[in-house]
């Protein structure tokens, strides 16, 4: 058995490298579908969860920040799908539009985070020497704290407020950039010193042009995957500051606010609104995670991104 | 090797002295001091307030007071939190041994799950109970560890009308109901923090079953069990033994969230306060220590090293 699948494997990697452009982006994930159905499970997920947070107008049966002192605490009915949170708000229609909130600070707080990350990596990689061992330390300084004490040192830093939301993608961006510099570098100097660097810098290619038009290309398999992994960790701290109370405020609907106050609060007596933001962070997390495990299997399967 | 010891020994000086400057800057950075928080609200002349900060050293400048935070230290005084007046040392003290006995318990717990399951989920590659393994641990890594905390709480009241303790009790003096505190919150971290390990030991299991040594293991009739037992996992245990420890030495201040659901006293919710009271000789002492845990473990893993692996030297 492990033999067929490793000649599948190369028969998929020829002639995945045999075809070019479009077409050799249609054939690979062609490919991750029929062979990653865990990959391809995270992915609809993905996809439901825009979807969600695009048509979220159209979605949700009630707006989510509307307060009716008719319906508190009402439990789930045909009315109310996930029932009403104890300012009548429903729970449904929180949760349709608290998609948009955690898909902005994922994909804000990630690729912001990420891209330094490489422009820092690759500097650090190309330079070497001091630039390298300087740059090296100060991550190593940045990673010696929890990604929950940076993240909540940044937001005390810069503030919380019902407006914020741009420190709350702040805060998850900076614990993301050591992580992601670390990784990037470590790919980027097994290129540094590959010949065609020197070919490219004998026919006079400056520093720049050599590091962002022929090494970065290189080190972008690790890049995306930890793109997606990130995403997934970005959703989650955002649901633990907001959990916290640093994050999202008041009335912007978000899945961590949702468990804060009533979650705790009406444990026992109205469960539903503990359950369903857990379960959906818990599905959106589980999503982007999914589908970034199988990615690194099919870009990169000796890339340990812990 | 006696001086690649010292010579790691004395490195994490610069990477400690590093953190006090970042910590010591971020915290000043951080609008409004101890001061205009404990005066907040309140119709207090300038002048008490102005007294207040030179009692307490404030109005120094920066510079000064950092040195005299550094020299503190080096005489092996924490100083004094500024919030409560109570020394640095008793206030960590009093909430250690939770978090401490906590990080120990899940990352017991953690170990117990991750290295079975990861083992057999690299042995049986791309079959559905590999599929079934991995979907576990990738929903230890998406559920939120606060979350699992709030449903545990939920069915223990529901099904058996229980409710973890408020208080915590030391282990010396009633074990069962200290652990009776600490198990929900322990599985609930235990679980996130197999995952990663678990992934770990398949990743390096898989690697280390495709080498040559593991072919002619199985070549000359060693049985499936020893070869996996003693020739994949000892070879693949060092990248599993470095995310274990780190990941301990994290547990230790960074249960934020955790302790805020089980309403647990720790470091992770004293940082958070200090933090909040802007109390800055506890965030930066705090800080600091935490930063030494890891650096030391840090280097505690590298030593293991050498013995796990007899042919690493380090010279």
């Amino acid at each position: 058995m492990a033999e067929l699948v490793s000649s599948a494997d190369i028969i998929a990697r020829r002639r995945y490298l045999e075809s070019t452009g479009r077409r050799r982006f249609v054939r690979f994930w062609a490919d991750f579908v029929r062979r990653r159905p865990l990959g391809t499970a995270g992915a609809v997920l993905i996809v439901v969860m825009i979807v969600a947070a695009a048509l979220a107008g159209v979605i949700a049966p009630y707006d989510p920040v509307k307060i009716n002192f008719a319906d508190l605490l009402e439990p789930p009915s045909p009315e109310h799908l996930l029932g009403t949170d104890p300012f009548g708000r429903d729970v449904f229609s929180r949760l349709v539009f608290g998609a948009r909130t955690a898909l902005l600070v994922g994909f804000a707080s990630s690729v912001v985070g990420c891209s330094v990350g490489l422009v820092i990596g690759v500097v650090s990689a190309y330079f070497g020497g001091r630039v390298d061992t300087l740059i090296q330390r100060l991550m190593d300084v940045l990673l010696s704290f929890p990604l929950i004490v940076i993240a909540i040192a940044v937001v005390a830093a810069l503030g919380t407020g019902e407006d914020k939301i741009g420190n709350v993608i702040a805060a998850i961006t900076v614990p993301i950039i050591p992580r992601v510099a670390r990784v990037v570098r470590a790919s980027a100097l097994g290129i540094v010193n590959m010949p065609y660097i020197e070919a490219t810098r004998a026919v006079g290619s400056g520093g720049i042009r050599i590091m962002f038009r022929h090494v970065a290309p290189n080190v972008f398999a690790p890049y995306l995957i930890m793109l997606t992994a990130f995403l997934g960790q970005a959703i989650l701290l955002e649901a633990s500051l907001s959990f916290l109370g640093l994050g999202v405020f008041e009335p912007t609907p978000s899945w961590g606010l949702m468990l804060r106050g009533a979650g705790m609060q009406f444990l026992e007596r109205a469960p539903w609104l503990a359950v369903a933001p857990g379960v959906a962070i818990s599905l959106a997390v589980f999503g982007f995670n999914l589908f970034g495990d199988s990615l690194r299997d099919a870009l990169d399967p000796r890339l340990r991104t812990g | 090797m006696r001086r690649y010891v010292i010579g790691r020994l004395l490195l994490m000086i610069p990477t400690l002295i590093g953190v006090a400057v970042l910590t010591f800057v971020i915290m000043r950075a951080v609008p409004g001091d101890i001061v205009a928080l404990q005066y907040a609200g309140s119709a207090v002349p300038q002048s008490v307030i102005d007294e207040q900060r030179h009692l307490l050293g404030l109005d120094k400048p920066m510079w000064n007071q950092f040195t005299d935070w550094m020299g503190q230290i080096a005489h092996g005084d924490l100083g004094q939190s500024l919030w409560t007046g109570h020394s640095v040392v008793d206030e960590i003290e009093i909430r250690l041994p939770l978090s401490l006995e906590l990080a120990v318990i899940a990352t017991l717990l953690a170990v117990v799950i991750a290295l079975p399951l990861g083992v057999v989920a690299a042995v049986k590659q791309d079959t559905w109970v590999d599929y079934a393994i991995r979907v576990f641990s990738i929903g230890g890594l998406s559920l939120p560890s606060f979350w699992i905390g709030l449903l545990m709480v939920l069915f223990t009241i529901t099904v058996f009308n229980w409710a973890p303790p408020l208080v915590f009790t030391p282990i010396t003096e009633d074990p069962v109901a200290n652990l009776a505190g600490l198990i929900l919150p322990a599985i609930a971290i235990g679980y996130r923090y197999s995952a990663v390990s678990m992934r770990m030991t398949r990743s390096t299991v898989l690697e280390v079953l495709r080498e040559d040594y593991v072919r002619t293991a199985r070549a000359k009739g060693v049985r499936e069990s020893v070869v996996v037992m003693r020739h994949a996992l000892r070879n693949a245990l060092l990248p599993v033994v470095t995310v274990i420890s780190l990941e301990f030495a994290f547990l230790i201040g960074g249960l934020v969230v955790t302790e805020q659901v089980f309403n647990l006293n720790g470091i992770g919710k004293l940082l958070v306060d200090a933090v909040a009271h802007r109390d800055y000789t506890l965030i930066q002492s705090l800080v600091l220590l935490l930063a030494a845990v890891f650096v030391i473990v840090n280097f505690a893993v590298d030593m293991i090293y050498v013995v796990l692996d007899p042919r690493i030297r380090y010279a």
